[in-house]
């Protein structure tokens, strides 16, 4: 049976150069980079030039670079570790309603510790407006977080102009990037953001291993206590190959990129056109352009979704129904309901999202498949 | 082309067994944990939708080597059985969710998306036993007799039967076991699930309470007479018929006889109190029989783990019937389900009301 792999905003399959790259360090290189020797000042050298290389691919400085072991990690860290280290300040947050859990579940606990968090609205096509951020500053505001581009609906948000309104009201501004980097040409020395995570397993990297980038200023309480890693602000023996490999991915995913979004694009709008002509009461969520070059979400009136997920499964395709973080069954998405959809057009809507990897005959076999599942098939 | 089937497996050894006999029956076999409940406070091992629950259907299914998939049912769980179950407390009834989680989700929801998925079936591990004869299907006893599982399916259809596969109907429960052990599955010597799934450690009154807010309150036990015979900890503890529990000394036998929601009264009485001579039963269904036009002679259970009783079962209008039984029966309870079997076929059933 054909495979077709469209759920690239959950993870991505790793480039064969990445794990080139990474080898050494899983092989003969083990060294613990704090350790004393020559082994362990390879595995250091090894860190810091790849400290260096995405620092500069992200137009940052390297010293703004912590690794983490993962995303969700950045996320965590970046909230509560902002909250906490600014709270002199105030202990007012403002996030928006359709972030990652890893950032919700955050802010969550957050308030379980006595801080107050606004969680802004989105209009219908999941932007924030900048109007309701705006209103939402208050003198004890200290941290805003703002993804950049949302995992369900690919939405792209004006992170620099969210940015700046947050920063002229003297606050810290975080955005989680994890679908963003990789996707979009992201140059930190314009985009006046404080804080930003990412997470190599997004961009073709190996799992397990993330970054944030925190502007040199900024301060921070340390989330992780133990060694002294990460300028002593994140202990824990440092996963070299992983360091190395999402280093190396960066490099590769921003290789070429306005080639690779224009053909990825193509695909996706190829593929939104093709799935809307076979019913006209299928609709598209999230922005028709600021939107992610992968993504694709399609509702699908008088269909569940879980079925329809099943199905393609059972056909070979992977795809999505939102976000692939719940803990059982599938969920209706918050993100589409805070868009404003209804619970049943929500549980009807899936989400494709391809990447570099994918090709034309994947979209073919994926159109196939979906007319047959929705009884369009005419031959 | 190989026959598609959808099993509910729960994680226990009976689904578990039920999707391999399948696999080995030459079935394209799907396996499925229905979603129905989770309270994550309470996510003990052996309550049907837990995390450890969904583990072991998923290791079950990976060692079986079929797909495997969780559905969520919580939406129309919720609404078609746990409202259904409080509600029916409330009026002083005492409801079998497990009968109406059958009629609505696993033999209603559950095949919809079977079908829509371009499923043949659907099945179970349920002990019963599925025939066609003489034009229409027809569910029969199990062959053992003490694990039968026909009383909660009487509400089963026509269409509903002619897509449902019980594999276990032939097996004791032993010999599903030994076959859980044989296939190497992690589940064969877990134990029999019990109780009301969504119901922790049998305690209704706590259970209402936290899903109505209404507080359940204290109240009297009176006698025949009404005479005061003592205080009880709130309705939703007693059924009728009951004796243990109720913490009355008169030096004789005492049960509940009847629940006065009304004036929050346990009503008590002697044995002869709670006996009955016939019942009247509604929202029917009959499965070996288009309906009831004349009275009929059967056996019928009137709760799960009741002795069957000979009665005569009369039609009694517009989806009722009158069950007289010949010999008073204990306990008949309102909000109970009563099933009527001729031999091994079950004729039908209804609510006790």
């Amino acid at each position: 049976m054909q495979q077709v792999y469209l759920d690239n905003a959950a993870t991505t399959a790793l480039k064969p150069a990445v794990l080139q790259a990474m080898l050494p360090y899983l092989q003969e290189l083990y060294g613990n980079a704090s350790s004393v020797y020559q082994l362990a000042q390879t595995s250091k050298r090894a860190i810091e030039a790849a400290r260096e290389s995405m620092a500069s691919l992200l137009h940052a400085d390297s010293k703004e670079i912590y690794f983490t072991a993962s995303g969700t990690e950045a996320d965590n860290w970046a909230l509560k570790g902002l909250a906490i280290a600014n709270q002199d300040k105030g202990k007012h947050i403002i996030t928006s309603s359709i972030e990652h859990h890893a950032i919700l579940h955050s802010a969550h606990y957050l308030e379980s510790q006595g801080f107050e968090v606004t969680y802004l609205p989105v209009d219908e096509f999941g932007l924030v407006r900048s109007s309701d951020l705006q209103a939402s500053m208050r003198a004890d505001t200290i941290l805003v977080s703002l993804m950049w581009a949302n995992n369900e609906v690919g939405t792209i948000q004006p992170i620099a102009e969210l940015a700046k309104i947050t920063k002229d009201h003297g606050a810290i501004f975080h955005t989680d990037s994890v679908q963003a980097i990789g996707n979009l040409d992201v140059d930190l020395s314009i985009v006046p953001v404080d804080a930003l995570s990412l997470s190599a397993h997004k961009f073709h990297g190996p799992k397990g291993v993330g970054a944030l980038f925190l502007r040199s200023g900024v301060k921070i309480d340390s989330f992780l206590h133990g060694g002294s890693q990460e300028r002593d602000l994140r202990a824990g023996t440092e996963n070299v190959a992983g360091i190395v490999g999402m280093a190396k991915a960066l490099e590769l995913a921003l290789a070429d990129l306005p080639e690779k979004t224009k053909s990825t694009q193509a695909l996706r709008d190829q593929l939104i056109k093709e799935a809307m002509a076979l019913d006209p009461r299928i609709k598209l969520n999230g922005h028709p352009l600021k939107r992610l070059p992968g993504n694709v979400n399609l509702s699908f009136p008088g269909f569940a979704g879980d079925v329809l997920l099943m199905s393609l499964d059972m056909q070979g395709i992977a795809a999505s129904s939102g976000s692939a973080c719940s803990a059982l069954s599938v969920e209706p998405s918050h993100v589409l309901l805070a868009m404003g959809l209804s619970r049943e057009l929500a549980k009807s809507t899936l989400r494709f999202s391809l990447s570099e990897d994918n090709s034309q005959a994947d979209i073919d076999h994926l159109l196939t498949v979906l007319r047959r599942l929705l009884g369009k098939d005419q031959s | 082309m190989k026959k598609k089937v959808m099993v509910g497996m729960s994680g226990g050894v009976d689904s578990s067994v039920a999707a391999a006999l399948l696999l080995e029956q030459g079935y394209e076999v799907v396996g499925v944990t229905m979603q129905i409940w989770q309270d994550d406070k309470k996510d003990e091992a052996g309550s049907c939708c837990s995390l450890s629950a969904v583990d072991d259907a998923r290791r079950v299914a990976n060692k079986l080597g079929i797909p495997y998939y969780v559905l969520n049912f919580k939406e129309i769980f919720d609404q078609k059985v746990i409202e259904y179950f409080t509600n029916e407390y409330l009026r002083g009834k005492t409801p079998n969710p497990c009968i109406a989680c059958n009629r609505y989700i696993k033999f209603d929801e559950f095949l919809k998306k079977a079908r829509e998925m371009g499923m043949d079936y659907v099945a179970t591990g349920h002990y019963a036993t599925v025939v066609q004869e003489g034009g229409r299907y027809l569910l029969k006893r199990s062959a053992s007799l003490a694990k039968d599982q026909t009383y909660p399916l009487y509400n089963l259809n026509q269409d509903q039967l002619a897509h449902t596969l019980f594999p276990l109907a032939p097996y004791e429960k032993s010999a599903v076991r030994e076959m859980a052990k044989n296939l190497g599955l992690g589940v064969a010597s877990k134990p029999d699930s019990q109780d009301i799934c969504f119901v922790v450690h049998h305690d209704y009154s706590a259970f209402i309470e936290e899903r109505t807010g209404i507080k359940v309150e204290p109240g009297n036990f009176i006698d025949q007479t009404g005479k005061i015979m003592g205080r009880h900890k709130g309705l939703y503890h007693y059924t009728i018929g009951q004796r243990k529990g109720l913490g009355i000394a008169t030096g004789k036998p005492v049960f509940v006889s009847k629940i006065d929601v009304e004036r929050n009264e346990v009503v008590l009485g002697e044995e002869s109190d709670i006996l009955s001579t016939s019942l009247i039963a509604g929202d029917l269904n009959f499965i070996a029989v288009d309906e009831l036009r004349e009275p009929v002679q059967a056996s019928v259970k009137i709760r799960y783990g009741s002795r069957e009783a000979t009665a005569l079962i009369e039609p009694l209008g517009e989806d009722q019937v009158k069950v007289n039984f010949q010999e008073p029966q204990r306990a008949v309870t309102a909000g109970q389900s009563v099933v009527f079997y001729q031999g091994d076929v079950v004729l039908g059933g209804g609510i006790i009301q």
